[in-house]
């Protein structure tokens, strides 16, 4: 008799432009597509990323940091500085925000700063839909990541390497390796990795730490690393944060390692061809070899570089379709 | 502000009432004076009435009995007050309320146990009924007092979803209070395996990175619990169920010959897990909202009648509660809204005979916690409610009376509705 509500499509417009980026699930093919193209036109014949576009000029972005990151906040300001937009850090201890109210009074507040886009990382899955949803119209939110939920620019500059680095999606068989339970890269990878049309994606990993109903979302499980290794063309390593040990997920680093740790030994029954990638920062001796991280196969520093031309492409494309938003509304008005 | 104390003479006219207690069903007018039902049918000689109620084309049902309701008072009375959720309780067609004992202060002594019943009393919308504590302060240490809280006018004893981490102690609870034939209401789970869960721990908690509470936090806790049962033969009742495994397990100790009584939630048999899509906290429940399965399992129990009673498992929050990111919320529905509309659709889709219906809601609840209420007995106190299975309202801010607007149906089209609710004899709700 009485239906609830559907969830409603908070990223795009209603052109299909991307609004906010929230998850690389439910964007088509196309859009992922542009953001790759997008990022891959701030390429420089080099392999570096063009140092300068006045993109952004005028533009005010705030990167919300409720969790601690180094890589992922400075390759986002990085990023930001490239396209000409102003950047405002801001690291929130998250006990002072327990309450919801607090985060939308900061949020007010930031808004009447004139902030023009959100960079959000928040401990709790779902935070950058829940302001996203909240935030006046005139802002844009990116997720630098929320809980175990999506990482959707990690994804995006993966998803950029392995085009880079092999090629068309279709022929490819990918391997996600470790703790894929609380791993949003992973969430987000394998919605990206679907859409794009990957060959096979496969999760590997203990029982403690690869949840069964990954099936459902079209990966196929292994739960021994050599048997899960066989012929895939790209290993993504995932870090292993030592908590899991304390919670009884792992018994010990040396048995994780043993068993799941990428060594020279276990890369061998890969694609001679395939590609390492990790989405940093590592831990050498827990969850991959040194030999292997610095090895030839191994793009996890090229990952670095790609991850500003991604977060350009996701920091422009926003911003672009907020400024037609905006021009739509006020024709006289221009600029940011 | 109350309820009027005058007692009218009041006639309910044209209403089908449906009182499987007496095998009542029949279209027909009812005659109240002075609280007391004094006819049904016929009218008596010299009656004239103050009021009439219209009850054509609705159906007049003994007043639901609800087996589970926050009422927050005392101790959170931002989210709830006695008087604010009582009174949307009467507006809901509810006349007797059991509520628990997680309040602060706990009620694990005789003046909370009579605060709450002297608070409900003058606000005069429903009769209400506290749970006790089964530990003091919930702690699952201490046996709380629970012969004292009984005389107070605790109908029963649960823990809640707190731990009693020593079975020893739980044991020693469930013999104290078979002791003396104390009913004790059970909320099973298992603490360690619920973790910090906010989500059934099925697919869509893992595509959303929720930490998931798996099946198995209900069933284990639940086994544990009806094998404390047997060996001690304490009367026990098993609140909000959520898993469809729960429900076989409920019937296999019934089969045994336990006394075994059992209850789920009105809104666990129309949500699932998939609805947390979007992030949206309104659908952040305790027990999580489970699957598919789960849901049409739940509903077979109620349609078999091993799960003898559907209640509102009632929880106000103010807007702050809900306005965080889904595991930062607080979980809950305010559900008395809902509470009626919800499980009559049973009726609709052809799961429950309307006798039936009023049994899960009204009769067996009342025989669960030993009440000579669930019936429309010429000479008792009229607890009744009007409710209209066919008319339309939408849950707003007007029609809510209760603080929370947390309810997943909130702003949206609702069908049945109740048009008016007699509590002992006096009109707590008219619409």
């Amino acid at each position: 008799m009485m239906s609830s509500r559907p969830p409603q499509s908070l990223q795009l417009d209603a052109n299909g432009r991307l609004k906010h980026f929230l998850t690389t699930e439910g964007l088509d093919k196309t859009l992922l597509t542009e953001i790759l193209d997008t990022a891959e036109s701030f390429m420089e014949e080099d392999g570096q990323v063009v140092k300068k576009a006045p993109l952004l000029q005028g533009c005010t972005i705030a990167n919300l940091f409720f969790e601690a990151s180094t890589r992922t906040r400075t390759t986002f300001e990085l990023a930001a500085k490239r396209l000409s937009a102003d950047v405002l850090n801001i690291n929130i201890n998250t006990s002072s925000t327990s309450k919801g109210e607090t985060l939308l009074d900061m949020l007010r507040n930031l808004e009447a700063m004139g902030s023009d886009m959100f960079v959000v990382r928040h401990a709790d899955s779902g935070a950058a839909n829940f302001i996203a949803e909240r935030v006046t119209p005139q802002v844009a939110v990116i997720n630098a990541g929320d809980g175990r939920h999506a990482h959707p620019t990690q994804a995006m500059l993966d998803l950029y390497t392995i085009r880079k680095h092999k090629g068309p999606f279709e022929p490819l068989t990918v391997a996600i390796v470790g703790d894929i339970l609380h791993s949003r890269v992973a969430r987000s990878l394998l919605h990206g990795l679907k859409t794009l049309g990957v060959g096979e994606i496969r999760l590997i990993g203990p029982r403690t730490l690869v949840p069964a109903h990954f099936q459902e979302l079209g990966a196929k499980i292994y739960y021994r690393f050599e048997n899960g290794l066989k012929d895939v063309d790209v290993v993504i390593m995932l870090r292993l944060q030592k908590e899991r040990m304390d919670s009884a997920l792992l018994p010990s680093e040396d048995e994780f390692y043993r068993l799941y740790g990428l060594t020279r030994e276990k890369l061998a029954f890969a694609h001679p061809n395939a590609i390492v990638m990790h989405p940093g920062p590592i831990n050498r001796g827990v969850e991959i070899e040194s030999e292997v991280a610095d090895g030839n196969r191994s793009v996890i520093l090229n990952q670095v570089t790609y991850g500003i031309a991604v977060r350009m492409a996701v920091l422009s494309m926003a911003a672009h379709t907020r400024l037609n938003t905006l021009t739509a509304r006020q024709p006289s008005r221009l600029e940011f | 502000m109350a309820v009027s104390s005058t007692k009218k003479r009041i006639v309910i006219r044209g209403g089908r009432l449906v009182d499987p207690a007496q095998k009542l069903d029949l279209v027909t007018d009812i005659y109240i004076a002075d609280g007391i039902v004094l006819s049904i049918g016929q009218r008596p000689v010299g009656f004239s009435d103050d009021e009439i109620i219209h009850a054509e084309g609705a159906l007049v049902i003994p007043g639901a009995v609800d087996l589970c309701a926050h009422l927050r008072e005392p101790g959170s009375e931002t989210r709830g007050t006695i008087y604010s959720e009582t009174r949307a309780a009467a507006a809901a067609g509810i006349t007797h309320i059991v509520c628990t004992p997680d309040t602060t202060p706990v009620v694990d002594s005789a003046a909370i146990a009579n605060l709450i019943q002297e608070r409900a009393w003058q606000t005069g919308y429903c009769h209400v009924y506290p749970i006790g504590a089964l530990t003091r302060g919930l702690e699952g240490q201490q046996l709380s007092e629970m012969y004292a809280l009984r005389e107070s006018g605790c109908i029963g004893f649960s823990q809640m979803r707190m731990p009693v981490r020593n079975h020893r102690v739980l044991l020693r609870c469930l013999e104290y209070a078979a002791t003396f034939d104390l009913t004790v209401f059970f909320q099973s789970v298992d603490t360690g395996l619920a973790g910090n869960g906010c989500a059934h721990a099925g697919p869509t908690a893992t595509r959303l990175g929720l930490t998931g509470i798996p099946s198995a936090a209900e069933t284990i806790a639940l086994s544990r619990d009806l094998l404390l049962v047997e060996h001690t033969g304490v009367r026990a009742h098993f609140g909000q169920l959520s898993c469809a495994r729960s429900v076989e397990l409920i019937a296999d100790a019934q089969a045994r010959g336990l006394r075994v009584t059992a209850d789920v939630a009105a809104h666990q048999l129309f949500l699932t897990d998939t609805m947390m899509d979007g992030f949206n906290s309104v659908y952040h429940v305790n027990p999580p909202l489970r699957t598919e399965a789960d849901r049409l399992g739940l509903i077979e129990g109620v349609r078999s009648g091993i799960i003898t009673a559907i209640c509102s498992d009632h929880q106000p929050h103010e807007a702050a509660a809900k306005a965080a990111p889904f595991a930062a919320s607080a979980p809950g529905i305010s559900a008395f809204s809902t509470y009626l509309p919800l499980s009559y659709d049973l009726v609709r889709n052809g799961t429950l005979s309307v006798a039936d219906w009023v049994r899960r809601i009204s009769l067996h609840p009342a025989q669960i916690i030993g009440l000579e209420a669930g019936s429309v007995r010429i000479g008792d106190e009229a607890n009744l409610t009007v409710f209209a299975p066919d008319e339309r309202w939408i849950l707003t801010d007007e029609t809510l009376f209760s603080l929370g607007a947390n309810s997943p149906w909130f702003g949206t089209e609702i069908e049945g509705r109740v048009r008016a609710t007699l509590h002992d004899g006096r009109i707590s709700f008219r619409l």
